[in-house]
């Protein structure tokens, strides 16, 4: 859409944005930090007294070193919901090893005469520590801040997938929209600012210092500390907040179109798809970007609002299969299409539902609906040749490319062969093209919006109108690739605002209209 | 001034320090001799409670040590280590002012001590604002001499003074400080495990080994009247040595005029190098008559 903006013209567009997370990434970093040399440097000094210990302390520190940082935060949501909270607990625990250890090391490495002799002069414990140990253990010291700062920089652009913002709202933003601009427009003032504050920590490092006197030190502590709290985003009021994933906010089909088309005004902050669910079931969040068949729809008991303005384009799902192969096979039309009209959206949610969060197999879970519809048949001898079967890696695509073969088996005397896990959209629809597979369950937008990539006014005309953009998908893929689009299966895949059941339903919300009407008057 | 009563000290089943007591009296130096392991250090780092004895008790001007608090007394008491302790990260001018800060002394008194001392110590004044690395290991030992002297603690503790320095340094370093004003006045304990400068800067000995002492006594009685088989053994290889050091002149001359401060060592490089104490070269058939009767002096001497 704006591939032709400049990179330029991106960051002057988006500075605001740009200047709050910049300063969100300061906030987090440096708040994790100063929490961490707070309690690292005295356990630093307690291990390097107590050598007995300093083993398990050290490991101890380096295990928490070695937790995935996503995973780490995926750990910490229970515990502390969404938002800067666990973020920085999380990088509060990243921070710890370098400055621990790096502490440790500085002590431990003062020449024992120098020490011997503080305490043959008359030098407390206290004074021993403050005037000779500290001091020169500083520049080992200040090269695990060093250290410590760097990695939190880089692992704070993860805080955006838990709605604690950073430039990783742009990071993540511009990976799922495939927007270079975006990324860069986080990257760069990521890396930058590692650069930077490394090297005023350098700066820091070389200063001589002949007692470490406490408050000197730790007053600017506590003021830099205090202030990086007006960093952070500001939390949550009274009214509604909003969870989106990056890729929802960029996008005019999302974030922007809700936005433009119906004014609403909710509070929102940035969060990972992973999280998004599971944070609006535990009043974290009240509004999410979902999509409308996933299986935690049913798990968390949300509903999906009505999209009554019709800004989230279509998403219906049917087969596309190569002409050669339908040529042929000519029965094989008849019997996919067999499944049309079968699955609307709340059973296509149940059927995920009972893949990815019962961990039932998709083949039980496609078994099972099709005896219960009354579309199996017992299986043929395969005297006829294969079928290839493609699926993208997720749930939803499993069960109907286990529900085709169902068909297919029971219906011909055709063999069936599924390529299921084949990544993501370009990897299913190369793999068509170049004959790899004979068919997979394609969504009309995504080969509307992804594959086809029509001009702005084509988008603008076709917004929201279903059969229109089947119809166009079905002409563009029949001439350009000599793909044919089969009747779609009825269920519609698509972007959806979704709230708590027990909220929509007390504050008698239906539709997106209803939403933004609420918040107006509140 | 220094009284040291039944010393215990044991590190784990291993016994350091077995029962060791002596005295030492105002304005004496007295030097712990021994083997490395021998209970030297171990003993004099009791004195100021760097180390907690098992059992015994040390008095300093007849009160117990365990009356005052450790820093406090430490303060009082001059310390020099062999590796001279210096902060790395303090100038010289604020090494040397650590102990009198301790005691809250005002800028001014610093500054006037200092420059007393760095006179006395032959120290450049220009190297009160470096930093330890930039000295010489002739010039640290010197700083760290100023500074333990600083606040003129009637007693000094010395472990190895000169043992981080070269030979040549070393010597001369020690006879510089052998007449130092302000040390000749000090209460001195030092340890030592090179026996030359035992004998030059001791007054008594206290020859130490596993842990005991097994004598104690002016280097002519080490020498001439040892106690046992270990001490006579102890200085054999350098004995001749040692002997012309520890006998004075008055021992063999009992009326010249000579001090008693002169030792036959002393009287036999005069004689043999004039220029470097005279510069009057005398004929060299009265050296070596004035250096037959000196021999036989010293050999009548010795058989007495």
């Amino acid at each position: 859409m704006d591939q032709t903006q400049s990179f330029w013209q991106f960051v002057e567009q988006q500075s605001p944005k740009l200047w709050s997370q910049t300063w969100a990434h300061i906030g987090l970093t440096m708040i994790s930090l100063i929490i961490a040399i707070l309690v690292a440097v005295p356990i630093g000094i307690l291990i390097a007294r107590r050598k007995k210990i300093a083993g398990v302390v050290l490991g101890f520190a380096g295990v928490l070193q070695t937790i995935p940082s996503i995973a780490l935060l995926g750990v910490l949501i229970p515990f502390l919901g969404i938002g800067p909270k666990p973020a920085i607990l999380a990088l509060f625990l990243y921070a710890l090893l370098p400055v621990i250890r790096n502490t440790y090391t500085g002590i431990t490495q003062v020449n024992p005469a120098v020490i011997d002799a503080a305490r043959g002069m008359g030098m407390d414990n206290w004074q021993i520590l403050t005037r000779v140990e500290l001091p020169l253990a500083f520049p080992v010291l200040m090269a695990g801040i060093r250290t410590a700062t760097v990695i939190n920089v880089g692992v704070a652009t993860l805080a955006a997938y838990i709605a604690a913002g950073g430039l990783g709202e742009f990071i993540f933003g511009g990976i799922a929209l495939n927007n270079s601009n975006m990324i860069l427009a986080g990257a760069i003032p990521a890396a930058l600012l590692a650069i930077v504050l490394d090297f005023l920590l350098s700066l820091v490092q070389k200063i001589n210092l002949k007692s470490m006197r406490l408050t000197y030190i730790i007053l600017p502590f506590i003021f830099l500390s205090l202030s990086s709290f007006y960093l952070l985003p500001t939390q949550i009021g009274g009214r509604m907040l909003g969870g989106f994933t990056p890729e929802f906010m960029g996008r005019e089909d999302g974030y922007l179109g809700l936005k433009r088309v119906y004014q609403l005004g909710i509070e929102t902050v940035v969060i990972s798809d992973a999280v998004m669910y599971k944070a609006a079931y535990e009043h974290k969040l009240d509004v999410i970007s979902g999509y409308s068949t996933d299986g935690r729809l049913k798990a968390f008991d949300l509903v999906t609002l009505k999209d009554d303005r019709h800004i989230f384009p279509p998403y219906y799902a049917a087969p596309v299969v190569r002409q050669d192969v339908l040529l042929k096979h000519p029965e094989l039309e008849v019997i996919l299409n067999q499944l049309s009209g079968f699955i609307n959206d709340s059973t296509m949610t149940a059927l995920n539902y009972k893949v990815d969060e019962l961990k039932q197999s998709p083949e039980k879970v496609a078994m099972d609906f099709m005896v219960a519809n009354q579309l199996f048949k017992p299986a043929r001898k395969t005297t006829a040749g294969t079928i290839r079967i493609g699926s993208k890696i997720f749930g939803e695509q499993y069960i109907l490319a286990q529900m085709y073969k169902i068909l297919i088996r029971g219906n011909s005397d055709l063999g069936v062969e599924t390529k299921s896990g084949l990544g993501g959209t370009k990897i299913c629809f190369d793999a068509l093209t170049n004959n790899q597979i004979d068919f997979y369950p394609e969504y009309t937008g995504t080969g509307f919006l992804v594959l086809l990539q029509p001009d702005r006014k084509t988008m603008e005309r076709l917004n929201g109108d279903t059969q229109g953009v089947y119809d166009y998908v079905s002409r563009e893929f029949n001439q350009q690739y000599k793909l044919k689009w089969l009747k779609p299966i009825g269920f519609n895949n698509t972007y959806a605002l979704m709230m708590r059941r027990e909220q929509a339903q007390s504050l008698h919300i239906e539709t997106i209209t209803d939403l933004t009407k609420h918040l107006n008057q509140n | 001034m220094i009284s040291v009563k039944k010393l215990i000290k044991k590190f784990g089943s291993a016994v350091a320090v077995n029962g060791i007591s002596f005295d030492v009296q105002e304005g004496e130096n007295l030097i712990l001799l021994g083997t490395s392991g021998c209970g030297k250090t171990t003993t004099l780092r009791m004195i100021n409670r760097l180390i907690e004895p098992d059992e015994g008790t040390v008095y300093i001007n007849g009160a117990d040590i365990r009356d005052s608090e450790p820093e406090i007394l430490r303060r009082g008491i001059g310390y020099v280590l062999q590796n001279h302790g210096l902060f790395p990260h303090y100038t010289v001018a604020e090494n040397i002012a650590i102990v009198p800060r301790l005691l809250k002394w005002n800028k001014e008194e610093i500054r006037k001590r200092a420059d007393e001392l760095f006179g006395k110590l032959n120290l450049d004044p220009s190297l009160a604002g470096q930093y330890p690395a930039a000295l010489s290991g002739g010039q640290q030992q010197r700083v760290g001499l100023a500074r333990s002297l600083m606040v003129n603690p009637p007693v000094l503790l010395m472990d190895e003074p000169f043992g981080a320095l070269d030979n040549v340094t070393r010597t001369a370093i020690r006879k510089e400080f052998g007449q130092l004003d302000e040390l000749v006045k000090k209460t001195i304990v030092m340890v030592t495990h090179d026996v030359q400068e035992a004998f030059e800067m001791g007054d008594r000995i206290c020859l130490m080994d596993k842990g005991e002492i097994r004598q104690i006594g002016t280097p002519a009685e080490l020498l001439f009247n040892p106690a046992n088989e270990f001490v006579s053994t102890f200085f054999e290889e350098q004995r001749l040595q040692l002997e012309l050091k520890s006998v004075v002149m008055s021992d063999l001359f009992p009326d010249a005029e000579n001090s008693n401060t002169v030792t036959v060592w002393d009287e036999m490089n005069q004689l043999l190098h004039p220029e470097n104490h005279t510069g009057q070269l005398r004929a060299t058939a009265a050296v070596q008559a004035d250096l037959k009767t000196l021999m036989s002096a010293f050999a009548a001497y010795k058989k007495k």
